[in-house]
Formats: structure tokens, sequence, C-alpha cells
């Protein structure tokens, strides 16, 4: 058993275990600290694969911003438990019926005589000074330029939902009235003052 | 060596563990959320296997797209989360049924 083998197994284990921990417990921020446990394994897993930028981005954009918003949340709203687990039994074993089935189904098309090192063999490492991120830059910033524009305008909207979504109605805050704004006429904002100054009546004259 | 196939078993496993989380947890939306994630994960790990294995970084473009995504879903969930406790005083399922669907 290769170096690899034993971190990839170690690694896998932690990431189902927490997995399992997550969904079956009671505590709602309990939960969420599992589920930072499984993007830990899986940030290491991604690491194995040789997608290092993209697990630095699991670890800090996940566990950083969004399991922290997830725990702000939480403890930002008062939840009753008791409610919570009211039909937990209920759905259980049909859950599990559907869990089985698909990890048997998985695991027959995604088997060795697939997938396995005979058909698709493991690609040589990469060397110490090859670098990920100039890898994807490179792709992302020529070939999924215009992907990328369109992610940070979904990025804007959701900036703009999510603040829209959660604005209190307003309390002493200008705003504009657009009602107004459009039937305005001319006449409301000018005045037309015909001004005759000394001098030039001097000159008529 | 570790093959493809174990690394998209392993992102099966995961898979089913977020969809076995949907059923039991169906009355806390926080929980059901992050059962979401838990699956988004399983697939992005799919797509990075299948990058590593083919030599061929556009699986790893794909992930930074869903990551995307999908932080921008959560953000999107939590502040319907925030805005539904305010309204209906829980966050239980089974209150939003104004719609009578």
């Amino acid at each position: 058993m290769t170096f690899d083998q034993i971190l990839f197994y170690v690694f896998s284990f932690w990431f189902i275990a927490s997995s399992l921990a997550m969904i079956f417990s009671r505590n709602a921020a309990k939960a969420v600290l599992f589920l930072i446990l499984a993007f830990f394994s899986a940030a290491s897993i991604w690491i194995l694969l040789e997608a290092e930028f993209l697990a630095i981005i699991l670890i800090l954009v996940y566990v950083g911003a969004v399991m922290v918003l997830f725990l702000f949340v939480i403890k930002m709203l008062n939840i009753d438990k008791s409610t919570l687990r009211a039909k937990f039994a209920g759905y259980l074993p049909l859950g599990l019926i559907v869990a089985a089935i698909i990890v048997a189904e998985m695991t027959l098309v995604l088997g060795a005589n697939q997938f396995g090192l005979e058909v698709v063999a493991t690609p040589v490492r990469h060397t110490a000074d090859y670098s990920n991120i100039t890898t994807l830059a490179l792709q992302l910033y020529t070939e999924y330029v215009y992907p990328f524009e369109l992610a940070s305008v979904l990025l804007l909207i959701a900036i703009i939902s999510a603040i829209t979504l959660v604005h209190r109605n307003e309390v002493n805050r200008k705003t504009q009235n657009i009602a107004e704004q459009v039937k305005v006429q001319a006449k409301d904002r000018m005045r037309l003052v015909s001004i005759t100054t000394p001098n030039e009546e001097q000159d008529n004259d | 060596m570790i093959s493809l196939s174990d690394y998209l078993i392993l992102s099966a496993i995961i898979f089913c563990i977020g969809l076995v989380g949907i059923f039991v947890n169906r009355t806390n939306i926080i929980t059901l959320l992050m059962c979401v994630e838990l699956i988004l994960v399983a697939v992005n790990t799919n797509f990075i296997a299948f990058s590593y294995f083919l030599g061929d970084e556009a699986g790893q473009i794909f992930v930074f797209f869903i990551l995307t995504v999908a932080a921008a879903e959560v953000a999107i969930g939590l502040a319907i989360l925030t805005s539904l406790f305010r309204n209906k005083g829980s966050i239980n399922v089974d209150v939003t049924n104004s719609l009578k669907g």
C-alpha cells in the first residue's frame, strides 16, 4: 500500500464519517462544524488530485465565508429543536433504500471494469515547478473569459437580491419618487423671467 | 495506486449521503441547504477526478464556476430564510404552505 493510498483512505474515511455525522446531528450548529470537517477532507482529496487552487478556494470561500454565514444565521434565528426532528424516523427507511440503490448502481457503473487502472491509467505527477494556478489562469482569462464575466454579473445579482430580500422597510431614508419624476413638466421646474437691464433700455432709446 | 473508479465511488457515496440528508431533514431548511452543499462538493470531486485522470483543465474551470454559483445560491437562500423567519416566526418547512401547493 503506497503512501498515496493511505492518505486517500484516511481522507475518504473522514469525509464520509463527517458527512454522516452532519446529516444525523440534532444540533444545526454541530452540523455546520461537521460540514466544515467534510470540506477540509474534500480539499485534501482535491490536493491529492493536483487541484491545489480549487482546494484552497474551497477552504477560503466555503469554510471561511459560506459556513461562517451559516453559523451566523443559525445563531441569529431561534430554532426550536423539537419540531425539527418530528418526522425524522418516518422518512429514514425510504431515504436509506433510495441511497442504497443509488450506491449499488453507481458502484456497478463506476467500478474497476469501466474506470479501473487498466482502462484509465494514473497520469504522471507534475514536477515541483508546475503551477496549477498559472494553468488555470491561462485557460480562465483566454478561453473562458466570457463565462468568467458572466459569473461576476451573477455574483452582483446575488448581492443585490440578498440585500433586497432582507432589507427592512424604509426608516428615515431618502428615496426617489419615480412617478413624480416622470410626470414632471418643464414649467414646474423652470421659470422664464425677462430681465431688462437699464443700459440696454438706454441703448434702445 | 488509486484508480479513477475509487474517486468516482467516493463521490457517489457522498452524493447519496447528501440525498439521505435531504430525505431525513426535510423540515429544516438550514440542513437542507447544507445537504445541497454536500451534493455539490461530491459533484465537484467528480469533475476534478476526471480533470486529473484525463489531463484536461476544463474540469477545474467548471468547478470554479460551480463554486461561484453555489456561493450565490447560499447567500440568496439564507436571505430568503431570514425573511421567512421574520414573517412566519419559524423556519419549519410546514409553515410555508400559503401557496396551498
